[in-house]
């Protein structure tokens, strides 16, 4: 699996051929650099490594400005690692842009969540809760029960309760690519895509 | 948010007449029925306009066998041939939304005089 570093701009709408209108997510992606090129007899398995957004030198810390250095890199904000599944060609310094992309692929997309803070159960799990009235009073979006009595007399681990929702690593998959523009570094994809504007986003494609 | 709003830019329909909120208008819209083509004409007044850029839609309103029917087109929607605006009606908000209470001679539009 290769693919690209992103960035989501936001989403608008086209109409297709038919006259019917998509909702796409535009996101700029690339161009990336090979920076590191993992084999399978040095280190263990196939990777690359690529870099999204030049960047001076204030922006970098100075472990990250010597990674960069050995292999003779310019500086770059984002990093990623892609595994790669099939052995494939590919020399550090190459640039990969949206051209590897076509019309009509169907992509996998990795981003992170928006964050929803400290959530109830109904938000955060989709339980029901109860009812707004018929003498229902002080627990409209509660859990109810949580577990047995005397036995077990504990509660269960991984009981879905309240608590922190958002900020998780979020992927979707057959993302289908609707127009391409190597000019301007953006794809347009059909549908949403995990995370808030200016988000980084991760697009993979089948080997 | 510059970039995403170039996007369909080209799409843009200029060629449209103009209407604004409260004008009865004739919209003519391809409908494909399998292989076929034709053109559905519906008439009515425009209620709401809302969107913007590529974006817009328009509510169009009309009374049909005495029920109230309303279709929200895409303004810059391919499918649209032709607008033809029918009467230009004087209203003072933007969303007409109290003509889907009002009755009799209270759901009428006021015409626009244009000199």
């Amino acid at each position: 699996m290769i693919g690209l570093i992103g960035k989501k701009l936001g989403m608008t709408q086209i109409f297709d051929e038919n006259g019917d209108r998509i909702p796409v997510t535009v996101i700029q992606a690339g161009p990336c650099r090979v920076i590191h090129r993992k084999n399978k007899e040095k280190h263990g398995y196939d990777s690359i490594q690529l870099g999204f957004e030049e960047v001076g030198e204030e922006k970098v810390n100075k472990p990250l400005i010597g990674h960069f250095k050995k292999h003779n890199s310019p500086l770059y904000r984002h990093l990623k690692e892609f595994r790669l599944k099939v052995y494939k060609d590919i020399e550090e310094k190459e640039i990969f842009d949206v051209g590897m992309f076509t019309q009509n692929e169907v992509l996998k997309i990795t981003g992170t969540s928006k964050g929803k803070g400290f959530s109830g159960v109904m938000k955060r799990h989709n339980f029901h809760g109860f009812k707004a009235t018929h003498g229902v009073h002080e627990s409209y979006r509660g859990p109810g029960s949580i577990g047995q009595c005397a036995t077990p007399s504990r509660v269960f681990k991984g009981k879905k309760m309240p608590g922190h929702q958002g900020v998780d690593k979020v992927s979707v998959t057959n993302v289908k690519v609707v127009k391409i523009d190597q000019k301007k570094n953006i794809v347009l994809v059909k549908g949403a895509v995990p995370g808030h504007i200016n988000g980084i986003v991760y697009l993979r494609k089948e080997l | 948010m510059d970039i995403v709003q170039e996007i369909g830019k080209d799409q843009i329909r200029q060629d449209l007449t103009e209407f604004r909120v409260g004008d009865t208008i004739k919209v003519h819209y391809k409908i494909k029925e399998g292989a076929k083509e034709r053109i559905q004409v519906f008439q009515g007044i425009v209620i709401q306009k809302k969107g913007a850029q590529i974006s817009q839609t328009f509510t169009v309103r009309k009374i049909s066998n005495g029920i109230g029917v309303e279709r929200i087109f895409p303004l810059n929607s391919p499918n649209i041939q032709k607008i033809d605006v029918v009467r230009f009606g004087r209203v003072r908000r933007a969303k007409l939304f109290y003509l889907r209470n009002a009755k009799g001679k209270a759901a009428r539009v006021k015409e626009r005089k244009r000199y």
